[in-house]
Formats: C-alpha cells, sequence, structure tokens
C-alpha cells in the first residue's frame, strides 16, 4: 500500500521540476531577448516568473508542512532538506532571467554591439541547469558532480567576456553603457550556472547524505 | 584586542557523545528466548558511560528483552532462556548476585508503578531502607536529593507524606525514576518509560534524562523515534532478534548506514 507520506514526497518533487522547467523557459526567452534582439519575449518571462513565485511559496509551505506532520528522517529527511534549498536556488535563477530579459530589452534601444562569449556562456548555464534537474529527478549523483565540474567553464567564459568588452570600451566610450550591459548579462548566467552548481551539489547531500560544499574535495 | 581579528566563535556543539567515552557495560553474542523460541540471536553491543543509549525497532525485535536481560529480570520469568556474556565494568553481570546487580543497575517499566501502601518518602526511601539504612537524617537527605534529580522535588516538597499513588501519572513516572535514582544506580534502564504519558509528562521525562546523563549511563527502549532522536546519542536499531545497526544518532537519523534501519525509522515498514 502506498502511504499518503509518499505520494506528498512525490508531490513535492513533481512541484520542484515544475518549477525547474519554468526557468529553463524563462532562461531560453530571456536569452532570446538579448541575442535574437526581440522584446516579444519579455511578458511571458514576466508571467512565468509570477508562476515560479507562487511555486516558491508553495513549496515551502508544503515542506514545512512535511516536516511538521511527519518528523521525516534519513532519507525523506535529506530530500526535503535538499528540496527548501533547491526552491531558494530555483527561484533565484528566474530573477536573473528577468533581468537579462530586462537588459535585453534596453539594448534594443541601442545599436548593436559585440557579445563576446555570451552565446556559449547560454549554452554551458543553460545546460548545466537542465542537467542539475535531470539529476535531482533521478538522484544521478554522477550527473550532479558534472554539473559542478562545468562550473568552472562557466566562470572562464564570464572573465573572457569581462575582457573583451573592457578592451571594447576602452577604446570607444560611446559604449561604455551598453558594454555594462552586456557584462551584467555575463554576470546574471555565471549566476545561473552557480545555482545549477548548488542545485547538484544538494542533489548529491540528498542521495549520499554527504555534504561536499565549500570542500577542497574535488568531485 | 586587534579589533581586525575576528572573535573566535563557539565550537559547534555535537551533541557530546564522545566516541572513545569509557564503556559502561559490554553486551557479547548474547542469545537470550523463551523456551526453544529465540528471541535475542547473538547481540553484541557496547553501551558508553554517561550517555543516553536508545534502542528502538519494531514490536518483537528483542528490544525489552536485551534491556531486561541487563539487570537480569529477563531469567526471572519461567523458562527464560539467557546465555552469553554481559560485562559491568569489566565484571560478569551474569555472575553477580541480581539483587546486587540491580543496585548497580536500576529499571523503569513502562506503567508507572509506586508502591501503594508507601507515601512519596517512602516510596523514594524503599531501596534504601530495603538495604538496611536507618539514618533518618541520611534518608530524608537521599529522599529530596533523589527527588530533585528527578525533576520532582518542587510538586511534592510540600506533600512528602500523601500518598504515591495520588500524583499524576508523569509524576508517579518521574516518582519511579527517583527511587531508581535513590540507589546511586551506575545505569539506569527505561522500558518504554513514556508510553503511557502525555506529550507534556513526557517532554518533562526527556528533559530529565538529558539532565541525568552527566552522572550516570541511561539505556532506554522506545517506540517513539522522535524521542530516541531527541534525547540519546547512540541508538541501537534490532530486528528480529539482531542488532541491525549501532551508532551516533545524528548519524543514525539523517543518514543510516543500513536499508532496513532507513526503511523502519522512514516509517516503511514496522
Amino acid at each position: 500500500m502506498k502511504r499518503q507520506f509518499d505520494a506528498d514526497l512525490e508531490d513535492l518533487r513533481a512541484r520542484l521540476l515544475r518549477m525547474g522547467g519554468l526557468c529553463e523557459e524563462m532562461v531560453h526567452y530571456a536569452v532570446k531577448v538579448v541575442v535574437d534582439r526581440d522584446d516579444s519575449h519579455l511578458s511571458k518571462v514576466q508571467e512565468w516568473e509570477r508562476q515560479v513565485n507562487g511555486l516558491h511559496i508553495d513549496i515551502d509551505e508544503v515542506c514545512l508542512r512535511l516536516i511538521a506532520l511527519h518528523q521525516p528522517a534519513a532519507g525523506d529527511l535529506r530530500l526535503i532538506a535538499a528540496a527548501i534549498k533547491i526552491n531558494s536556488d530555483l527561484e533565484r535563477v528566474g530573477d536573473q532571467a528577468v533581468n537579462i530579459a530586462e537588459t535585453g530589452v534596453y539594448l534594443l534601444k541601442e545599436p548593436k554591439i559585440k557579445l563576446g562569449d555570451i552565446p556559449r556562456m547560454v549554452e554551458v548555464a543553460a545546460g548545466m541547469l537542465k542537467d542539475s534537474l535531470d539529476a535531482f529527478a533521478r538522484g544521478d549523483v554522477e550527473l550532479a558532480r558534472d554539473v559542478i565540474r562545468r562550473d568552472d567553464e562557466e566562470d572562464r567564459l564570464k572573465s573572457q567576456t569581462f575582457n573583451e568588452l573592457v578592451t571594447l570600451m576602452q577604446s570607444d566610450a560611446s559604449a561604455i553603457q551598453r558594454g555594462m550591459d552586456i557584462i551584467l548579462i555575463a554576470r546574471n548566467l555565471e549566476r545561473i550556472a552557480d545555482h545549477a552548481t548548488n542545485v547538484a551539489e544538494d542533489v548529491i547531500f540528498m542521495v549520499l547524505g554527504k555534504d561536499i560544499r565549500h570542500s577542497a574535495e574535488k568531485i | 584586542m586587534d579589533m581586525m581579528r575576528p572573535m573566535p566563535l563557539p565550537a559547534v556543539k555535537e551533541g557530546a557523545a564522545p566516541e572513545n567515552a569509557a564503556i559502561a557495560m559490554s553486551v557479547r553474542d548474547l542469545r537470550a528466548g523463551y523456551g526453544a523460541a529465540p528471541v535475542l540471536k547473538g547481540v553484541n553491543l557496547e553501551i558508553r558511560e554517561k550517555t543516553v543509549t536508545a534502542i528502538i525497532g519494531p514490536s518483537g525485535c528483542g528490544k525489552s528483552t536485551l534491556i531486561r536481560c541487563l539487570n537480569r529480570m529477563h531469567e526471572a520469568i519461567p523458562g527464560a532462556t539467557c546465555d552469553g556474556e554481559i560485562l559491568l565494568g569489566g565484571r560478569n553481570a551474569l555472575a553477580i548476585d541480581p539483587v546486587l546487580l540491580r543496585r548497580e543497575v536500576g529499571m523503569v517499566f513502562q506503567r508507572p508503578n509506586p508502591f501503594p501502601t508507601m507515601t512519596i518518602a517512602q516510596n523514594v526511601a524503599a531501596g534504601l531502607v530495603l538495604n538496611g539504612v536507618r539514618d533518618r537524617a541520611l534518608i530524608a537527605e537521599t529522599v529530596e536529593k533523589s527527588l530533585r534529580r528527578a525533576a520532582l522535588w518542587d510538586e511534592v516538597k510540600d506533600k512528602l507524606d500523601a500518598p504515591g499513588v495520588g500524583l499524576s501519572g508523569g509524576q508517579q513516572q518521574r516518582l519511579c525514576i527517583a527511587r531508581a535514582l535513590a540507589v546511586e544506580p551506575r545505569v539506569l534502564l527505561l522500558d518504554e518509560p513514556c508510553s503511557a504519558l502525555d506529550p507534556i509528562a513526557t517532554g518533562r521525562i526527556e528533559e530529565l534524562l538529558i539532565q541525568i546523563k552527566d552522572q550516570l549511563t541511561v539505556v532506554i527502549v522506545t517506540h517513539n523515534m522522535q524521542q530516541a532522536a531527541r534525547v540519546s546519542e547512540y541508538t541501537v536499531f534490532m530486528l528480529m532478534g539482531e542488532m541491525v545497526e549501532y551508532g551516533l544518532t545524528r548519524r543514525m537519523f539523517t543518514q543510516p548506514a543500513d536499508k532496513r534501519t532507513e526503511d523502519y525509522i522512514t516509517g516503511r515498514f514496522g
């Protein structure tokens, strides 16, 4: 017989994955505003953000209720603890996506500027986000480790983009405002990759009970 | 003071539980049962001194039998069998006179059982009087000390001559704990001491166990896993007469090593 508690945990997982799916869409369309120079996507991103914010509150409530009513232990407790943390990381991913879309809309009013490594950064960050959510759904520790390893690549691309745009701004003062905006977008993407890394770390804790955050241990 | 240097933070308290604490009792290959039916099938366990050890497991797993072996109550049952080794501070507990052993290894039962004809003070003093102590001042002093240790003194100090059975269930249970503490045992065994009590009375007993563990070793059998998690430093998980897992409580409840422990503490069976 399936216990109600197991059904509740399943429901919690499903809500988180729904929230994760929305965040993936948000990142995808936010970046389209910048790269395709198409502001029609902004309203979609904003609508999804409202849904993500609703889920953020819902999921916290579900977690608190499960703790209060069931006093979970062991794997169940680790799942709920991970869910609380992943919930807040995903909400932040949503915020970063909105920032990207809004900056993108501002940039549309300005002449085109080079995007540095932004397209590659999008690929890496979106891939990390997707895989961290897949790792959560499947309890896949190997995939989670792989996500964590990829974060260095994103950091490297961000530094490269910074350098490229700083050089551009030094040579062309009229590009400073736009250059700063691209740097902000690079920073938003790097943060998305960091949140995906956090999710992956939480997946490892959830599955193995091992806290690898801030540890020198190589993945 | 160098203002740039951050203040040292207090160390995180990991619920004491030194893993190198001295061993109060050792159980080696303990087999026990009733007639031909085995209940304990070779249990090995080292109970650390001045800690609380909780024994959990589903009904019929042998946890009460184990605790009753520790002060040799088990063998008082007709047909009961008990084989193996139990050491109390290095001495063979199975070779000590059971009456003397029970002075060092006290026990509190599921249902509070104050002596019905005795007052509160007489209940606490019963063990001393049975042991031949006649010094009234010493008895009065021990009664007060034991009732204080059992966190009952303030509630009964003005009615020490009232019958023990007139107290509430929770108070009666603390009276039984005071009675057990009066003879200064080294180990206190508790067999589901809160199962007949309401949550407030349960909370008081749990607080009291946390207080007294600085002075003696506590072993508690409980069906309530949250209680085990709250009061104990070590947890023993038993299943069908075998000890499946034994370790630090904080680890057992977040990261059990054995799948069967995980299934039990997450309520998937039992």
